[in-house]
């Protein structure tokens, strides 16, 4: 006989259990890796957006933060990474991917007091002006990043100084895989805490979370941080992976892009921005080489349709058509009951 | 004595608007007060200026003695006055067990715990639990909250505010829109709610308040009326005609 408190607890906890499915998603990317090696570059890159777009989801999809100027962090990160490498500052990649999330974590907490103020337009007007202000300043201050250059001549040295680089792109991978993997974890761990209970909460209704005692402002700002974290450890991921960090990683099309991949892969459970990332990236492959000129006016329509049929929960579409088949089969299975 | 909520002379203007008029409340600990006046009579502006969502343009706010005027809205939750709301402001896709549970967690300091899961601590899961059984609320913890009745979510509300362990609880009309079939349950809550928590009821129905108040405060175009113990301000002749009139105006 279980207690009310037990029963409570358990239920409570489920949600935060693994499920049989996240396993074989994880499974299926080694299993990429390892089947695909003349792939590796693509798939880092993948990898790569969907973290960046795990960052946006912390925001979006648990906190209601919209943002059109997440490349800002990702920038932060990328150019703070190339320049540790570029003059030996920080030499153990590894050790500059911490040092390049914090940076851009400094920039988000800085910047997080001018975000969470305001409604939706406002935010989004802001997050768009600091990741333009950061483009031009990039652009200004050319005797540091390089200018419309970029950095040149990055060279990373082996990672933990056991793994050198190679031109397949595979170290590139697997270290990409277990930053992702790790930082994924992590945030999982943060939203079914109480914290992150208590964003959804704050997504939901701020005036009501501030009424059960919850600081609202304050746990927007932790998040708006730790989301900076995460895209500027994507974006000096970007930096040592490619060996390039030039003004686009500050890129307007970027943060857009960003939106898109969330919008297609589902905001508000972490893997839509992984889930995001490979459809985005398979639509601009097989569109690209389709109508190399076009292939933006076909992801525009495929945004069209999404919106139309996932129109009652576009954060969701993802699950419209497995959850219409197990519909129809438990209905189906009912009706041979009968 | 101590107040367990007290305003001294508190004002409230929107722009040249004079909504609250240099109100002066006593509420005594354990008082079950009733704030009651006719429609428009600033009754919500004045539940937005105690619990800090508007800023009052001067006064002061104390509860238990202790100046609150300055302190926002969250701080004040944690101090212990809480508050119910009118209309629905539950979060629809959230359980009761994790609605409970978020107010639960920031009351006992555990809200901005970020590495431990829900439901780990058993000091709080037998708080929710408690919470839950005290509203009839433990065989609907896992629905959605936008799927309960519209019963059960009013209870859910006045949850929510218990769950904070208010001193001082300020109950927005806790039956407005309730069914009559479910209106009985909504009642008793309001009935059964802890002696040693002082209750502020803001309503317009007066069969609720003349059974529920020791004491009502009448608030007319943002001032107080009068004030006193529910036979005397039946009886009170400014009393019935403010009523009056605005049933002759009906």
């Amino acid at each position: 006989m279980t207690t009310p408190s037990e029963n409570v607890g358990y239920h409570a906890r489920r949600s935060a259990r693994w499920h049989w499915g996240e396993a074989a998603f994880w499974i299926a990317l080694v299993g990429c890796g390892l089947l695909f090696p003349s792939r590796y570059l693509i798939m880092t890159e993948i990898l790569r957006l969907g973290l960046f777009a795990l960052s946006l989801d912390l925001i979006l999809g648990y906190a209601g933060i919209v943002s059109l100027g997440h490349a800002a962090f990702f920038g932060v990160g990328a150019y703070c990474a190339g320049l540790m490498a570029l003059h030996g500052i920080v030499n153990e990649p590894l050790l500059a991917l911490v040092v390049a999330g914090l940076v851009a974590g400094v920039l988000g907490l800085a910047t997080s007091m001018l975000v969470i103020r305001g409604v939706d337009l406002t935010r989004l007007m802001v997050t768009l002006g600091i990741a333009l202000l950061l483009e031009a300043l990039a652009e200004r201050f050319s005797n540091i990043t390089g200018g419309t250059d970029g950095l040149q001549g990055i060279t990373m040295q082996p990672l933990l100084g056991l793994f050198e680089f190679d031109i397949f792109g595979k170290v590139g991978f697997w270290y990409t895989l277990a930053v992702l993997f790790v930082l994924f974890v992590l945030a999982r761990r943060i939203v079914h805490s109480p914290f992150g209970l208590s964003l959804r909460a704050i997504r939901n209704n701020p005036l009501r979370a501030a009424a059960v005692g919850i600081p609202v402002n304050a746990r927007l700002v932790a998040v708006y941080t730790l989301a900076a974290v995460y895209a500027g450890i994507a974006g000096a991921l970007f930096t040592q992976t490619t060996q390039l960090a030039s003004l686009d990683v500050f890129s307007f099309e970027r943060s857009a892009d960003l939106i898109l991949v969330l919008v297609l892969g589902g905001t508000g459970y972490l893997y839509g921005g992984l889930v995001g990332a490979v459809i985005f990236k398979i639509l601009q492959e097989t569109f690209s080489t389709l109508t190399p000129q076009y292939w933006l006016f076909w992801i525009g329509l495929v945004l069209v349709v999404i919106v139309m049929i996932g129109r009652e929960r576009l954060e969701r579409w993802v699950f419209f058509l497995p959850n219409l088949v197990m519909r129809t089969f438990r209905s189906a299975k009912a009706g041979g009951a009968k | 004595m101590t107040y367990a909520l007290q305003t001294i002379g508190l004002d409230k203007h929107f722009g040249g608007l004079h909504v609250t008029r240099n109100l002066s409340l006593n509420i005594a600990p354990g008082a079950r007060h009733a704030l009651i006046g006719p429609n428009g009579a600033g009754k919500t502006t004045v539940i937005n200026q105690l619990t800090g969502v508007l800023k009052s343009n001067s006064g002061r706010i104390l509860l238990e003695g202790e100046d609150i005027t300055a302190l926002p809205v969250h701080r004040r939750v944690l101090r212990g006055l809480s508050r119910t709301f009118q209309i629905n402001q539950l979060y629809a896709d959230l359980t009761p067990l994790e609605t409970i549970g978020l107010a639960v967690s920031e009351r006992s300091g555990h809200g901005h715990d970020w590495w431990r899961r829900m439901g780990t601590r058993s000091d709080i899961n037998d708080e929710i639990a408690e919470n839950l059984a005290r509203f009839k609320l433990l065989d609907v913890m896992n629905e959605p909250t936008g799927r309960l009745p519209y019963g059960k979510q009013r209870l859910l509300e006045i949850a929510v505010a218990i769950a904070t362990k208010p001193r001082v609880l300020l109950l927005d009309e806790p039956a407005a829109g309730v069914p009559e079939s479910e209106r009985h349950d909504i009642l008793a809550a309001v009935a059964n709610l802890p002696r040693d928590v002082t209750v502020l009821l803001i309503e317009h129905d007066m069969d609720l308040v003349f059974s529920f108040a020791d004491r009502i405060s009448v608030l007319v175009a943002g001032a107080l009326l009068t004030e006193g113990p529910p036979d005397e301000v039946a009886r009170d002749p400014q009393v019935k005609a403010v009523y009056l009139g605005e049933d002759a105006n009906v």
